[in-house]
């Protein structure tokens, strides 16, 4: 009988399979890691391997600089590189790079402070320093041998900058100086595992040969964040990361109320284009109309949270439960929530629950914690399952997926996803997603999944643009107020010659797409606006780029003044039929107000980072100039904060 | 001639890279093959194997030599499984591993599925206990005594837990042999 026990014991032996060879070596170097940056908070123990040490973490450093391509590698040394992001962005803000291998002495408590964001009042990030302790004693509870008690207070130290430092101020300040070699600013890596949804920038268009432009609204304000995230850490965004229309998009702009039928009002303005005497700019700003936040219907809202390992760094899920507990003061009462989360497997949490119980709510969040890979398709699945479980007649139901972008595990088809998510749309369920974190940001997917599920995708990089997102601009993004808003410009040959719009380079439509209702487009939420700029030359300007063509017959004009047609599609929610607004664009140039001015800033900035062939000898600081007129009432301080990266960039560029 | 274990976790544990890469080396497919025995998923022990990589370096900053590093790293592996376990019971997790081999039925020439699915229905009847034990005595690198240590529990428990095993899949023949 014992038989059966050795038959067992075989067949176990048999059956096991051998590891994956890739996660294999990504664990092994996560090990790796994670034991250098154990030496590194420590190496004042024995100062005889010191050199051998840094010089280790500098390995370190420079494998994930070059070869991120792994999560648990990312997930591993993304702590020790948002620091040397950090430092570097500290030092560029006020000085010239200095030269390579000085040991600069700073300030123990600016790194972690920068990274949770040094706008933050004090309260918050103090919390956000205490969570990011957590990184390297996070990845298991476990409690083995006796001694760990003692290894996890070391780690502490490690990582948590100013815990640790108050208690050994020079240890720490002086090691993480020298990880940190003072790398000149542009060559500040980006991990190659970001990957952005961008496409060519517009080319100029001859109004003879192709008069007409289509395009979908656009609300997202992603690209901004990243913009910021990138420049905040001393290096200029990737070109590919820059949407222009959303950059501008992300600033709140008071245009003409809507007062008549339509849920919202186009308003046009010609100006003078600050870049280029020769030329115009058309400025179509679209304000939607703010319903009623009071009469409000109930809100079922279902957070799929990603857990997987990549998730641990402090500005990831550290910065999402913090962001959540922002945005549950803005519910009510007879809202619900639930949270499933999904990592190796996917699971709810919480299961739905009434929003005026916070503390269940909250004390689901806290008990979320990073391990694992990504079942992304699972977890929506399920998300989607509860969400339609929770929703009633009149209630409004999202499912608001955070994530890194990681999307890894169990999904084997993409354009299946996207057609889930296009048809649980089409059901009433929208869907939005939130960006968090840096390194393998998946921006395309993140859009991808936005755009099918005629949600919004944001960018959260700091705990403010949490409250700009989840708290000030909460009704907007949960509440459409016209679906599929599509816009189409057709402009006048006898009195533009060229033109060519700025951005909405991943939101083009084709010509015939604008009268087809089957085409999806981009959704406008409850005081949303939405800014699309034409720079245009009119005839016989200088300015003008292209040579007539030989052999083409006289164009027939009319003889309007007009500079064109605007016609703007949209559904009200839920309907299937599209509503036509038309209005002309009459040439009557003005001096700009300073939303337009502002936006005219923004979207020069947009197009000096894309480094564009357009703005001729137009500087960062022109741009400057031109936005610190225009800063208006600027209430949330959003306009200075953008004046202030200019000028980050400016300094970068250089 | 190499450097014993528990050398080399010494050495590692007083900031030895090279050390501490040998002794993860030398251990891995051994960490990864007792995630599966007790798991029953190759994915729960991938990500078993990630987070004890994960974990390591800081543990092993304190270990002291007192017991064998077998030992000890056995009782660090035996615990962050049982963590695992706990986070997955409160993720109402979707079935996977050893209970769920009805699911996990591989298309397989005839021979060796029945002896897979024998191998799950047997893991299957074993409570964690039981499948803990079994997996620590099937990698043959301890004693039962040392099993016992990690277990944190009695020589004569993992004596009797053994014979518990044999007297279930006893069980089950005779369950086989009925049908």
């Amino acid at each position: 009988m014992t038989d059966e026990l050795d038959r067992l014991q075989d067949v176990l032996k048999a059956e096991t399979p051998k590891p994956d060879a890739t996660r294999k070596a990504e664990n092994l170097r996560l090990a790796a890691d994670n034991f250098d940056r154990l030496q590194g908070s420590t190496g004042d123990m024995r100062p005889n391997d010191r050199p051998a040490t840094v010089s280790r973490l500098w390995n370190g450093v420079g494998r994930m600089i070059n070869g991120a391509k792994t999560k648990g590698g990312l997930a591993a040394t993304t702590a020790l590189a948002a620091v040397a992001m950090v430092w570097v962005a500290q030092d560029q803000g006020m000085l010239s790079p200095k030269l390579p291998g000085t040991v600069v002495q700073t300030d123990a408590t600016a790194p972690a402070k920068t990274t949770t964001e040094s706008r933050a009042d004090g309260s918050q990030s103090t919390d956000l320093v205490r969570e990011e302790s957590v990184i390297v004693a996070e990845p298991m509870m476990m409690e083995p041998a006796t001694e760990i008690e003692e290894s996890f207070s070391m780690a502490d130290q490690a990582v948590s900058g100013p815990t640790g430092a108050n208690n050994a101020p020079s240890i720490v300040a002086r090691d993480r100086a020298m990880i940190l070699p003072a790398p000149e600013p542009r060559t500040m890596p980006e991990s190659d595992t970001e990957a952005f949804a961008n496409a060519e920038q517009n080319p100029l268009k001859v109004t003879a040969e192709d008069p007409v432009a289509t395009f979908s609204a656009d609300v997202d304000t992603a690209s901004w964040s990243i913009v910021r995230s990138s420049l905040m850490r001393g290096t200029l965004p990737p070109p590919d990361a820059i949407r222009v229309e959303e950059m501008i998009n992300y600033f709140p702009y008071s245009y003409p109320a809507p007062d008549g039928t339509h849920p919202f009002q186009p308003t046009v303005t010609v100006t003078g284009t600050p870049w280029n005497e020769g030329t115009n700019l058309v400025h179509i700003g679209v304000q939607g109309e703010l319903p009623a936040v009071a009469e409000r219907p109930p809100l079922n809202l279902v957070f799929l949270i990603d857990t997987s390992g990549s998730m641990q760094d402090p500005t990831k899920l550290p910065l999402l439960k913090q962001s959540f507990r922002l945005m549950l003061s803005e519910l009510r009462p007879e809202d619900a929530v639930s949270i499933v989360t999904y990592a190796g497997s996917a699971g709810q949490v919480l299961e739905p629950t009434p929003a005026s119980e916070r503390a269940t709510i909250l004390a689901a969040l806290d008990r979320l914690e990073a391990g694992g890979s990504t079942a992304g398709q699972a977890g929506l699945q399920q998300a989607y399952a509860t969400a339609e479980a929770m929703t009633e007649e009149g209630e409004v139901t999202r499912v608001i997926l955070a994530t890194d972008g990681d999307f890894n595990v169990g999904l084997s088809d993409p354009e299946a996803l996207k057609d889930f998510i296009a048809d649980k749309r089409d059901s009433g369920t929208y869907l939005s997603v939130l960006g968090f974190g840096r390194g393998n940001l998946d921006d395309a997917t993140m859009q991808a999944l936005a755009q099918n599920g005629n949600g919004q995708a944001a960018y959260i990089d700091t705990l403010s643009e949490a409250r700009k997102v989840l708290v000030d601009q909460l009704t907007g993004a949960l509440f459409p107020i016209a679906n599929d808003v599509k816009l189409q410009v057709e402009f006048n040959p006898a009195t533009v010659a060229e033109y060519r719009l700025i951005g909405y380079e991943t939101r083009a439509l084709a010509r015939e797409d604008f009268n087809n209702d089957r085409v999806d487009a981009g959704d406008i939420g409850a005081g949303h606006t939405v800014t699309a700029i034409f720079e245009v030359t009119p005839v016989g300007s200088p300015a003008i780029l292209s040579d007539p063509l030989r052999y083409q017959t006289a164009l027939q004009t009319t003889d309007s003044d007009e500079l064109g047609f605007l016609k703007l599609r949209y559904k009200a929610p839920g309907a299937s039929e599209s509503t036509l607004i038309e209005t002309p664009i009459v040439p009557a140039t003005v001096t700009p107000d300073t939303d337009v001015a502002f936006s005219t800033a923004i979207a020069g900035f947009g197009q000096l980072l894309r480094g564009s062939d357009f703005l001729g000898d137009w500087t960062y600081a022109d741009a400057i100039a031109l936005a610190n007129s225009a800063r208006g009432e600027d209430a949330f301080g959003y306009r200075a904060e953008a004046v202030t990266l200019m000028r980050l960039a400016e300094t970068l560029s250089q | 001639m190499t450097t014993n274990d528990t050398d080399l976790a010494l050495a590692a544990a007083g900031g030895d890279r090279s050390a501490f890469s040998a002794l993860l080396e030398r251990h891995y497919d051994r960490l990864f093959a007792f995630g599966y025995r007790v798991t029953g998923s190759r994915d729960a022990a991938e990500d078993l194997t990630q987070d004890i990589c994960a974990a390591l370096p800081a543990k092993l900053a304190g270990y002291r030599g007192d017991a064998a590093f077998s030992t000890w790293l056995y009782r660090v592996v035996m615990n962050a499984a049982h963590d695992r376990r706990r986070r997955a019971q409160t993720h109402a997790k979707a079935a996977e591993g050893w209970g769920a081999w009805e699911i996990n039925r591989r298309a397989t020439s005839d021979e060796e599925s029945a002896r897979l699915d024998w191998l799950r229905q047997a893991m299957a009847t074993l409570p964690d206990d039981l499948r803990d034990t079994l997996a620590l005595i099937t990698d043959g690198e301890l004693t039962q005594g040392q099993a016992a240590e990690v277990l944190g529990i009695s020589e004569g428990t993992v004596a009797w837990r053994m014979s518990e095993i044999k007297k279930r899949l006893r069980a089950l023949l005779e369950q086989e042999t009925r049908a």
